[in-house]
This record gives C-alpha cells, sequence and structure tokens, in this order.
C-alpha cells in the first residue's frame, strides 16, 4: 500500500487534546461499480484502521465500501506521556500499511 | 469504442437494474443489531454534513460530542448509517483509553439525495442520534471508469 501522510503535533502540554489527521492513497474500490462489460468490480477497501499511543489504544476505525477513495480521518488523543503514536491501515487483500511519529509531552 | 453494441447495451442495462440500495429497513436492523433494542435519543451527537452536495463521490463529513461528559458516560463509539447507499454502513469509530476529545472527520461517498443517521454510544449505555437529509447532485457509484 502506498506510503500514508500523518500530520501529528511535535510537542504537546500534558492533559491537552490534540488533533491527529491522517490520509492514504487507496482506491477504495465499492464493489459496486461495473466495468465496460457490466462485469462487477470487485470489491477492494481499506476495512480497518487502529492508531495507538505508546501501546494503548486511541481510535479505532471500520471503514465500509461508503468511505471515499483516499482514505481521510481526522480524530483527537489525550497527551499522557512522550511516546510513539502508531498507525496501521489494512486492506481487504490483508496488506497492511504501518506509519509511526514519535510525540514530545512537555 | 469498439465494443460492439450489444455488450455496450447490456452493460447500460446492468448499471441501471443495480439494485436500489439500503432501504430504511435495512439502516433499522443494523441499528437495531448495535443498540439491541435500547432507547435512541437525539441531542448530544452533532452530524455535520453539507446540505446540498454537488459530488457525492466525496462528501466532508464532521462528527462531534460537544457537551463534556464524565467518564461514566463518555463517548464509546460512533456510527453512521446511510439509508439511500447501497450498503447502509458507513464507518464505525471506537473512541479508546488514549482518545481526546470525542470527534472524527472524514469523506463519505453519497449514492443519492437522502438521510444520514449518525449514533453516539456512551459508556452508560445510552444511545445518542442526529440525522441530516441532504440533496445529492452528483451520484457515487456511477462515475464513468
Amino acid at each position: 500500500m502506498a506510503r500514508p501522510l500523518v500530520n501529528v503535533p511535535k510537542t504537546v502540554k500534558r492533559g491537552e487534546n490534540f488533533d491527529i489527521r491522517i490520509l492514504i492513497s487507496h482506491i477504495m474500490e465499492s464493489g459496486q461499480r461495473r466495468d465496460e462489460y457490466g462485469k462487477q468490480i470487485p470489491r477492494d477497501i481499506i476495512h480497518s484502521f487502529l492508531c495507538t499511543y505508546a501501546g494503548e489504544e486511541v481510535f479505532r476505525a471500520d471503514f465500509f465500501p461508503a468511505i471515499a477513495a483516499n482514505p481521510f480521518l481526522t480524530f483527537s488523543a489525550r497527551a499522557v506521556e512522550t511516546g510513539q503514536i502508531v498507525f496501521t491501515w489494512t486492506d481487504d487483500h490483508g496488506a497492511t500499511a504501518f506509519d509511526s511519529v514519535e510525540i514530545i509531552v512537555e | 469504442m469498439s465494443l460492439p453494441r450489444r455488450i455496450l447495451l447490456t452493460g447500460a442495462i446492468a448499471v441501471l437494474a443495480t439494485p436500489a440500495g439500503a432501504t430504511k429497513t435495512d439502516v433499522a436492523t443494523a441499528i437495531a443489531a448495535l443498540t439491541k433494542g435500547a432507547r435512541l435519543r437525539p441531542g448530544r451527537i452533532k452530524l455535520d454534513l453539507p446540505l446540498l452536495v454537488e459530488n457525492g463521490n466525496a462528501v466532508a463529513m464532521t462528527l462531534a460530542v460537544t457537551v463534556p461528559l464524565p467518564d461514566a458516560e463518555r463517548v464509546l463509539s460512533m456510527h453512521v448509517f446511510a439509508e439511500g447507499n447501497p450498503l447502509p454502513n458507513v464507518i464505525n469509530a471506537y473512541f479508546g483509553p488514549r482518545s481526546g476529545a470525542p470527534h472524527l472527520a472524514t469523506r463519505i461517498r453519497l449514492a443519492t439525495s437522502q438521510t444520514v443517521i449518525a449514533i453516539a454510544a456512551c459508556a452508560d449505555g445510552t444511545f445518542w442520534t442526529d440525522n441530516v437529509e441532504l440533496l445529492v447532485t452528483l451520484a457515487a457509484c456511477v462515475d464513468d471508469i
């Protein structure tokens, strides 16, 4: 899978909420479209996303074909400790994409 | 186009004959499976979608619970359902122990003018709902390949 784009602040104050914005390039083929011969194009979507922060879960989502191509997501996390924020996307082929960023909590 | 006309016609008919999609009953079934019979109350959650959608292929959607809630009532998950799409579900989002403010934004597909329903499940076992009825001028799913 393609390399994702992740937007997380470099440093945050302890106890504060901060926004995480992510974007990954994916066709998100809905399985509803047909080709020029009328044959159904098989479904191929990212069906799940997981974000952990220092090993604990922040946010998890199940995507359905109604999520637009190149899924974009904004959600919020609470600054607790300095650590790695890890993102995982899984698609219908079982392929996964990973990304991780370090966040410094002051 | 080098395709024989018959194949093109069959293709066109097949496209037109695609099932109309998730009905209100499908959405109601999906919601019932989620709430397990608990009462849905309006409020707390706010679903933000444009009322007039020019392109159904990517519609910006925001979900948020803005009222401050005590820990015992925190938002565990949010769910979105679309009555006019081929499938009732849009997204299920779960907020873990490290999550901050319960909000999310993403882009969704809308097949036709319809009502979109959002549900928030709180830790005290209550379910809150909001919906938006919108008009779609260019639908998703029918674009050329």
